[in-house]
């Protein structure tokens, strides 16, 4: 039990390091996701199922699709923009 | 300030930070350790007097409820807020009609991928719903469900067919069980004060514990917390696909 709740930890700070070391929003997301995997496991070895089933479904769908909508809403946007300045320069 | 000073004081203040985190957690007491007086009075009452198997449900949707209902109207508050903000900008740009584009192709979607993204959705949804109202048997309820039966259409999307999951799950419909849902909860609370005296306090038959249909009000709780939470859900991911999508395809 010991050795899975110090693997189970040692997950956490390593995805979570990723997380914050992700410099590409894009890939921050799915790393995210991935550490999001990471807490659900830690919650279910320290043996709160009800939480881990919260986690798991929040970090794995809920907060990704937002994020990533959210980030092509961005990037079109840049695209438009860059789209009108060649225009102008014409 | 340059890199370095930068790098030196954060240094000096993680290394402050872990000093005092390593004195502070080690007076935290072992894993399983538990010396409080109210988890053993809920592990006591939870089986024999509210029947519920899984004593976080009996916390959430009987002993607690109340709490759980601001939860569920931080959640109802948040996701109209996100309607309100994204909806205004959409006024000013959308334009496609879904019979322009008769089918969005999500671009790259492969067969493969569609055929799993469809026999997805029945799995999703079976899914969500027994973890909907096995909330007082086993780990999950009314939230975990709710937004694994969200996810449902969002497999459609996934397979590659947005307007398919907006027919499939329309804004009108996903905000009526949005609302329904949150509604639903209060009126269990209302039946307490109209039956018992007490808001939410239970008044159906608690049954026999470990039977699908037992401990009370939680099953019905539990039943309105997933519909307002999977509409919840829909309505946001709703909002920001339109964002993502409908507005990219009036340029194409």
């Amino acid at each position: 039990m010991i050795v899975l709740q110090v693997a189970a930890l040692a997950g956490v700070a390593v995805a979570g390091g990723a997380v914050a070391l992700s410099a590409d929003p894009l890939r921050q997301t799915l790393v995210l996701a991935v550490y999001g995997m990471a807490l659900t496991m830690l919650f279910f070895v320290f043996q709160a199922p009800d939480v881990a089933l919260s986690e798991i479904v929040v970090s794995s769908v809920g907060l990704p699709v937002m994020i990533l909508l959210a980030l092509r809403k961005v990037r079109e946007q840049r695209l438009e923009r860059e789209q009108q300045a060649e225009e102008e320069q014409r | 300030m340059n890199r370095r000073v930068r790098l030196s004081l954060f240094a000096v203040a993680a290394a402050g930070l872990s000093a005092v985190l390593v004195i502070g957690m080690r007076g935290l007491p072992a894993f399983g350790d538990y010396h409080g007086v109210y988890g053993r009075v809920i592990n006591g009452i939870g089986v024999t007097a509210r029947h519920a198997t899984d004593l976080v449900t009996a916390l959430n949707f009987d002993i607690r409820a109340f709490d759980t209902l601001g939860e569920e109207f931080i959640l109802f508050g948040s996701v109209l807020g996100i309607a309100l903000i994204l909806r205004e900008l959409r006024g000013e740009h959308e334009r496609l009609e879904p019979h322009e584009a008769d089918e969005h192709t999500f671009a790259g979607a492969s067969e493969a991928l569609q055929v799993f993204g469809l026999a997805l959705v029945a799995i999703l949804l079976a899914v969500g719903a027994y973890i909907v109202v096995h909330g007082q048997l086993t780990p999950g309820g009314g939230f975990q469900g709710g937004v694994i039966l969200a996810t449902g259409p969002l497999a459609v999307f996934l397979a590659g067919r947005y307007l398919r999951m907006r027919a499939i799950a329309p804004h009108s419909i996903v905000e009526l069980g949005d609302a329904a849902g949150a509604a639903g909860y209060v009126l269990v609370g209302i039946g307490g004060l109209v039956f018992t005296g007490v808001f939410l306090k239970n008044f159906l038959p608690f049954g026999i514990p470990g039977h699908l249909l037992s401990a009370g009000q939680m099953d019905i709780a539990s039943v309105a917390v997933g519909v307002e939470v999977a509409g919840a859900f829909l309505v946001a991911w709703s909002e920001f696909l339109d964002q993502a999508i409908v507005v990219r395809a009036r340029q194409d």
